[in-house]
């Protein structure tokens, strides 16, 4: 009992962490086209995310292996039943992957070109979908005893997409903000404007999901039930709000760290929320997948828990201490 | 076609396309870390030449690695629920802890070896490879644990239809998973050296960059003999460890129809799986096979016949896979010896010829790669988990088979792609011998 909530605290934190980092990437990658004017700037803006997205992207790996090892029947579950979203991702990721290791390989403008626009696209499409995904995890998926009814069309409400957007705006202000932070001169500027209408557009659009998570999920008995927990969601929004004045008054990494806790606690509302459920069934509560009746046994639990005791803070360590590494700024005829 | 059928057919297609990339990474991390250590001692400016001309072959290659492994993960997912749920105890452990311990290793040092030249020491810069070098041996390590299990399952007990890990320690010291690695590391090694080899000759032959191109030739021809000695014990454990515990695959393998004692291994043998005996059956070793299978010549080799039609794995495939994959090790000894021998006499410019033949050689490590998990994989069949799951039990319930064949469609269509940017910019960056 207790190590399956402790599993589901983690599970919440492994996905909560893969947004706050792969997030920005994402961010950066729709932006870059956008934002830079010249081939530096664009090599500029790769620079910010080249040497970091592949570790960021282990957290998703990470996150997918934990629920296989802690709760298999989620596994088993999510990744079936979301198929086609589930491929759409993974395309994403792989095109994602290739465009950004790919882009300096060779010089000809046709050639960056290409691999420029990929990269915008799939920056796009896999928090889409990856939204568009959790979106209609919050709502409940139509699980019945005997098997799943729903389809891939149905995916496509307004809700699933409403979730969507969340991802993308939180996403691109996310990006915005580490370009401004991990760069300097005239591409800085642009992406610090630009930041500037993002929240407004962030902060809008999470006001909107926070609504319509009354109205479209069950998400909020949880808090009803213990109302401290509203907690989690009020700081979601404060550290949404606190991006504005950290930025205006140029606090890049601030303004940054902000951004982070905001994704984090966006995450860790929806979690609050959906807690014991992991996907719950919109058609029939009792065939929801819980934390309770879709984990492994006890044994691999405790195993899997002592390994992440371990290894994840030894992970965070040193990936902080390579962040840190590399935290001087880019500047012109940076390249990665 | 089935759900089933297109489902392993998209699996075999991820999973080969995705090992097109995982050995010479293994290995040219190593070698790479190598060469950048030597450079670090000597100072000699060659090494930092050979360093960076093979790093930059080793990341074109280790991107498309990176990113065809997440395929494989979400597929047990996708497409095999069932399994999922049936394992997901046990199996979903050493994926978890791969990620964990290696995985997040490995690509943040390469990020980090990337954006670090000449903001750390020489030696650090080297250190850091090898984290690169280690975490991706590790990383095999536990994929291996992961499906070792699938081919000897221990360490566990059967719960209301589900297999439940109770003991972690039968899971990690698997004598299969670690045979396994050996085998699969020995076999990483070889192919990196002969893709050093391969390349180096045809610079060689075009008589640019010699000395750079000689000493990196040496590199392979030394790790490759040593690599390629070391499979044919691998591969000897291995066959012992199949006749212990997956008899079924070891019969199919040998095609050995009937029960024999004190059975000979035949130099020529041609299977007929439709008549279920083999067609040619000439040049016996007496008794080489009951002595490579049980080291016991009077030993009784079990035949497929003797054991229910539903339990043999297809036979034909098997037995070539095998054959092959022996023949072309052997072929490794060979060419790796007279590589080391060429270069250590300093003869290798006289030898055209054989710089001729050692680029075509580059793609026979692979196909013996290839053929090895095939052997592996289909030899386990019909069993998805030997002896506990079938492989027909075990796919995805809620998927159609059009679902299946779009995505197979598309794992296709991308991964042909991916393919040819790769071999493109493989091909243009093993010409570029300037910075």
């Amino acid at each position: 009992m207790t190590l399956q909530i402790l599993w589901f605290v983690l599970w919440g934190v492994l996905w909560a962490v893969y947004f706050m980092l792969d997030g920005f990437d994402f961010g950066a990658g729709m932006l870059r086209n956008f934002l830079a004017r010249s081939e530096d700037e664009r090599g500029l803006a790769l620079a910010a995310i080249g040497p970091v997205w592949n570790g960021n992207e282990v957290w998703l790996i990470t996150a997918g292996g934990a629920t296989f090892a802690a709760f298999p029947l989620t596994y088993a579950s999510m990744f079936s039943f979301l198929y086609l979203p589930m491929l759409l991702i993974l395309f994403s990721l792989i095109v994602r992957g290739v465009s950004i290791e790919f882009r300096n390989k060779l010089e000809g403008a046709r050639w960056r070109s290409v691999w420029d626009w990929a990269l915008a696209v799939s920056s796009f499409t896999a928090p889409l979908v990856l939204g568009l995904g959790f979106g209609n995890i919050f709502q409940g998926l139509p699980i019945a005893k005997d098997g799943y009814r729903g389809g891939f069309f149905m995916l496509f409400n307004g809700y699933g997409l409403l979730t969507a957007v969340l991802f993308i705006a939180l996403f691109l202000q996310h990006g915005a903000l580490w370009l401004v932070y991990r760069t300097e001169g005239p591409f800085a500027d642009r992406a610090r404007a630009l930041a500037s209408v993002l929240w407004f557009v962030a902060l809008g659009v999470a006001a909107a999901f926070l609504v319509a998570t009354a109205f479209a999920t069950g998400l909020y008995g949880n808090f009803l039930a213990r109302p401290l927990w509203f907690a989690v969601p009020v700081l979601a929004v404060a550290s949404l709000v606190a991006v504005r004045p950290l930025h205006a008054r140029s606090r890049a990494l601030g303004a940054f760290a902000a951004s982070c806790a905001a994704i984090v606690l966006v995450i860790a509302t929806a979690l609050v929320g959906l807690f014991p459920d992991l996907i719950p069934s919109s058609l029939d509560s009792s065939a929801s997948l819980t934390a309770f009746n879709s984990s492994s046994g006890p044994y691999t639990l405790r195993l899997m828990a002592i390994v992440a005791a371990i290894f994840v803070p030894i992970v965070i360590v040193y990936q902080f201490l390579v962040y840190r590494f590399l935290r001087s700024k880019l500047t012109k005829g940076a390249e990665y | 076609m089935s759900v089933e059928a297109l489902s392993r057919i998209q699996f075999a297609a991820v999973a080969i396309f995705h090992f097109l990339f995982v050995p010479l990474t293994l290995g040219m991390s190593a070698l790479v870390a190598f060469m950048e250590t030597r450079y670090a001692r000597t100072g000699d400016e060659i090494y930092l030449r050979m360093t960076k001309y093979w790093s930059r072959l080793f990341l074109i290659n280790f991107a498309v690695g990176v990113v065809t492994g997440i395929t494989l993960e979400f597929q047990f997912g996708m497409n095999w629920a069932e399994y999922s749920k049936f394992v997901g105890d046990i199996f979903g452990a050493p994926l978890a802890i791969e990620a964990t311990v290696a995985f997040f290793l490995e690509s943040t040092f390469i990020g980090l070896w990337m954006f670090s030249w000449n903001r750390v020491s020489k030696g650090v810069h080297a250190a850091i490879m090898w984290v690169v070098a280690v975490a991706s041996t590790l990383s095999a390590l536990w994929i291996l644990l992961a499906n070792g299990w699938m081919q000897k399952p221990r360490g566990f007990v059967l719960v209301g239809g589900r297999a439940q890990l109770v003991d972690f320690g039968a899971l990690l010291w698997n004598p299969y998973a670690w045979i396994k690695l050996f085998h699969a590391g020995t076999a990483a090694f070889t192919l990196s050296a002969f893709f050093m080899m391969g390349i180096s000759a045809i610079h060689l032959l075009r008589g640019r960059h010699v000395e750079m191109f000689k000493k990196s030739f040496r590199i392979g021809a030394a790790f490759g003999l040593a690599a390629s000695l070391l499979i044919i014990v691998a591969g000897d454990l291995s066959g012992r460890q199949v006749a212990e515990y997956q008899p079924t695959k070891l019969a199919a393998m040998e095609s050995q129809w009937t029960t024999v004692k004190a059975a000979p291994f035949y130099l020529l043998e041609l299977p007929e799986p439709k008549a279920e005996r083999n067609l040619v059956e000439a040049l016996p070793i007496p008794n080489m096979l009951s002595i490579l299978s049980y080291q016991d010549p009077n030993a009784t080799v079990k035949g497929l016949l003797d054991f229910p039609a539903d339990q043999r794995p297809p036979v034909a495939v098997s037995f070539w896979s095998f054959r092959i994959m022996v023949a072309l090790g052997f072929l490794f000894v060979l060419l790796a010896l007279l590589a080391l021998v060429f270069s250590l006499r300093d003869t290798l410019a006289t030898k055209r010829w054989f710089l001729w033949i050692m680029p075509f050689a580059i793609i026979l490590p692979y196909l013996a790669c290839e053929l090895g998990w095939i052997l592996a994989e289909l030899g386990r069949q019909p069993w998805i988990v030997y002896g506990l799951l079938r492989t027909k039990d075990a796919v995805s319930r809620s998927i159609t088979a059009g679902d299946v064949l779009i995505s197979l469609v598309g794992f296709v269509l991308l991964y042909g792609c991916l393919a040819a940017v790769d071999a493109f910019l493989l091909v243009k960056y093993a010409r570029k011998t300037e910075e």
